[in-house]
């Protein structure tokens, strides 16, 4: 057979230089691929449509085409739909909670210089990330501090009972992440170490924490902790929340942080002892930069549940975002509007944490290289 | 040169130069600093409680209570103790998790399987709930589903009915409520009884198996059992069993079990919010298991549903069952949110209004933490004992 003859051998739409049947590839191919290769599937696939149907429907005939978007009270609210005009109108307590209005460009300042420091840290093109490290962890705690509380430099001094919303729920979580930080590494140290007793106190401290409900430390914190200080020393409710939250937290960057260093090939630690390095140079050169670099989703996944977590603080008085807004819908002149209101706190937070697990997922894939399929 | 290594080789090394001796001072050091920590707290919180008159011990737990309770799983008026309170908080606590754990439990599987459905629409959609229900505060979804869609339901006179005998109006949800008659004893031991033999057909055809290779359908004949031997034994006695039904009398419904909108709201934020853990756990468990398993388990001449059952479902079941269990002691440390909507259970009666009354915040919050953390730790001892029961056996 020579390939000249080859001409009429095949029959029509058989020969083998043709393209893929246009049912195979292309919309077409995807569509009865993906939605309808058997009944069963087709009947999955209007299943699904009269769900969309069913869910999106209204759901946008409610919070877009019906809503009402502008005025300022609510009156402006007539058509049906969301009232969005409750939330413009509070959006400024939202924000900054009872933060006094001339001060509030000190939280935007802050909130711009945060925005920086993560961008530093995050984005993989900008360079000098021990220092972006550095810097987030040491140096704009201390500028956030002297920035929002005031009192020196000239600046007001802002009492922590005014500040509120987003802006405290921000600096709960980040207060709790950054602090818990060192905390949560020496634990983990502690409960890798070969000396007894040191390990039984740190599996004993992390068990503790990460036994009981963040509530209930929360309670403690702001109940017992004043018990247990000598008499006339008092912490203003923000702080002990946030030792409360710190405590919590440690823990679970403790658990975070020994899934790293059980990472770590044991080679790497003997190699160190043969070198002759001392055991906090050992870990400080040459284990923990391995193992922090391996469990950075994991912290970001545990500071995520930390940023949800934040909002328990509510069940202790502190005006976090969702605080404030559960208040603002007990204000007699705009009763009913509950719906938008915690539609929207849940989209604010929804965006933080879709975010952060959006990014987590980012690096666990570049983390792990030559183990897809 | 002999003589000389001799006269430098000394058999011990200075003090500070042996690691273990360093090591040993160390945790004298940690240990001397951890009591005086603990002792400095100690006389601090004596001298303090002093100062404000309120007493120690847990004398407290026999006085009178004085405060009546929502709902009571056990009898419950103002004139019973603090202990009881305990109790019923505890009991209330068990509840809603309880029932959490069985719905995220069925929606979780239910998500994850269809997020992994090879039908896009169904795979997007399942996760599109994961995405929105995971990342949203929990306390947010208590609140949201208590204040902003409770509300919204019908007053009891409009109830919506669910086939005419569950209830759902503002004011909760009313279902049917089972009074067993005197021979249902039988009934009950009739369901022993299958479940027992089912039990013992499932290893004699196990051993049945190894012996003569003959498989036996253990699965159809214990679900007949099951079935058969109650409704049997139900028939015989009689039907011992009635149903008492809820019935709108005046302003509201009276009969039947009554779950109050708090407890609803509670059950339902728990569930929705832990079945989108679940249903990733479940994915992930599902993928964890490698391909070639069931193009193994087909080369067998295995068919799809036994390869399912006997090869994928068990390894899969490897790796979701530990993180399941992680996500039910979540669930049930959750449930601690309770106080946001007055739900009665530990934390907002024992750690609420208990501590209000009381004053002695080291005993309560003491007991409350001690509860949880029992919890948690005898079952992440149970797992522990599970995995290392289940790990892979290698070399």
């Amino acid at each position: 057979m020579t390939m000249s003859e080859g001409k009429t051998d095949y029959l029509s739409g058989q020969h083998p230089d043709l393209p893929p049947p246009i049912t195979e590839v292309g919309v077409v191919g995807w569509l009865r691929q993906n939605l309808f290769s058997n009944w069963w599937n087709t009947g999955l696939t209007f299943l699904g449509l009269y769900l969309v149907y069913l869910i999106f429907m209204p759901l946008i005939q409610w919070a877009i085409i019906d809503a009402d978007w502008v005025g300022d009270s609510r009156e402006a609210c007539t058509s049906g739909g969301a009232c969005w005009v409750f939330i413009r109108v509070r959006l400024d307590q939202f924000l900054y909670g009872f933060y006094p209005v001339d001060e509030q460009w000190r939280v935007n300042l802050t909130g711009l210089l945060l925005a920086a420091t993560i961008a530093w840290l995050t984005v993989p093109k900008l360079l000098g990330k021990r220092y972006a490290g550095l810097f987030a962890l040491v140096v704009f705690p201390v500028i956030a501090y002297l920035l929002l509380g005031g009192g020196r430099f000239g600046l007001e001094p802002v009492e922590t009972t005014l500040w509120g919303g987003l802006m405290l729920t921000l600096i709960l979580s980040l207060v709790g992440i950054v602090a818990a930080f060192p905390l949560g590494i020496l634990l983990a140290l502690g409960r890798r170490s070969n000396m007894p007793v040191v390990r039984a106190l740190s599996v004993a401290f992390i068990e503790l924490w990460r036994g009981v409900p963040l509530i209930t430390v929360l309670f403690m914190s702001s109940v017992m902790l004043p018990l247990f200080l000598p008499e006339g020393v008092n912490f203003d409710k923000l702080l002990r929340a946030l030792i409360g939250i710190v405590l919590f937290q440690s823990a679970y960057i403790a658990e975070v942080v020994r899934s790293g260093l059980q990472a770590i090939p044991r080679g790497q630690y003997e190699a160190a002892d043969v070198l002759g390095l001392s055991y906090w140079k050992k870990m400080g050169l040459i284990i923990l930069p391995q193992a922090l670099r391996l469990v950075i989703p994991g912290i970001v996944n545990t500071f995520n549940e930390l940023f949800k977590d934040t909002t328990l603080v509510m069940i202790i008085g502190l005006l976090d975002l969702l605080a404030i807004i559960k208040a603002a819908l007990e204000d007699a002149n705009w009763l009913g509007y509950s719906i938008e209101g915690y539609t929207f706190t849940g989209l604010v937070f929804w965006l933080f944490c879709f975010g952060m697990s959006r990014y987590s997922m980012a690096i666990e894939r570049k983390l792990h290289t030559g183990h897809q399929r | 040169m002999t003589e000389h290594l001799d006269q430098q080789a000394p058999a011990t090394a200075s003090f500070w130069r042996d690691p273990e001796k360093r090591a040993r001072l160390f945790q004298v050091l940690v240990v001397v600093a951890v009591l005086a920590l603990f002792g400095y707290i100690f006389q601090n919180t004596l001298h303090n409680l002093e100062k404000r008159g309120i007493s120690t011990g847990f004398a407290f737990l026999d006085n009178e209570a004085g405060f009546g309770v929502l709902m009571s799983l056990i009898p419950y008026d103002e004139t019973y103790t603090f202990g009881r309170t305990f109790l019923v908080g505890l009991l209330n606590t068990l509840l809603v998790s309880m029932i959490g754990v069985v719905f995220a439990t069925l929606f979780g599987f239910i998500i994850g399987v269809a997020r992994l459905s090879s039908n896009w629409i169904i795979s997007r959609l399942a996760a599109l709930y994961i995405e929105i229900f995971r990342n949203i505060p929990l306390l947010l979804q208590i609140l949201f589903w208590y204040f902003a869609i409770l509300p919204l339901l019908p007053h009891p006179r409009q109830s919506i009915a669910l086939g005419g005998t569950v209830f759902l109006n503002k004011r909760g949800m009313y279902l049917p409520e089972p009074i067993t008659e005197p021979g249902f004893g039988w009934v009950a031991a009739a369901l022993g009884l299958a479940v027992v033999a089912s039990m013992f057909i499932a290893r004699w055809a196990r051993r049945h198996q190894e012996v003569t290779g003959q498989t036996f359908p253990v699965f159809w004949t214990s679900l007949g059992l099951l079935v058969v031997l109650p409704w049997l034994a139900f028939g015989i006695t009689g039907c011992p069993l009635s149903w008492e039904y809820p019935a709108l009398r005046g302003f509201n419904f009276r009969g039947g079990i009554t779950v109050i909108p708090e407890l609803f709201a509670l059950a339902l934020a728990l569930s929705i919010y832990t079945a989108a853990y679940i249903a990733e756990i479940v994915r992930s468990g599902i993928q964890s298991v490698s391909h070639g398993q069931t193009e193994a388990a087909y080369a067998l001449g295995l068919k799809p549903g036994q390869a399912l059952r006997l090869i994928i479902i068990p390894q899969a079941m490897r790796v979701i069952i530990p993180q399941l269990t992680s996500q039910y002691l979540n669930l049930t440390k959750n449930s601690s949110l309770a106080p946001a909507i007055a739900y009665p259970d530990l934390v907002a009666l024992f750690a609420g209004t208990t501590l209000n009354q009381t004053g002695q915040a080291v005993e309560i919050i003491g007991i409350t933490m001690g509860v949880y953390l029992t919890l948690s730790l005898s079952i992440s001892g149970f797992m522990n004992w599970y995995n290392k029961r289940m790990a892979l056996v290698e070399r």
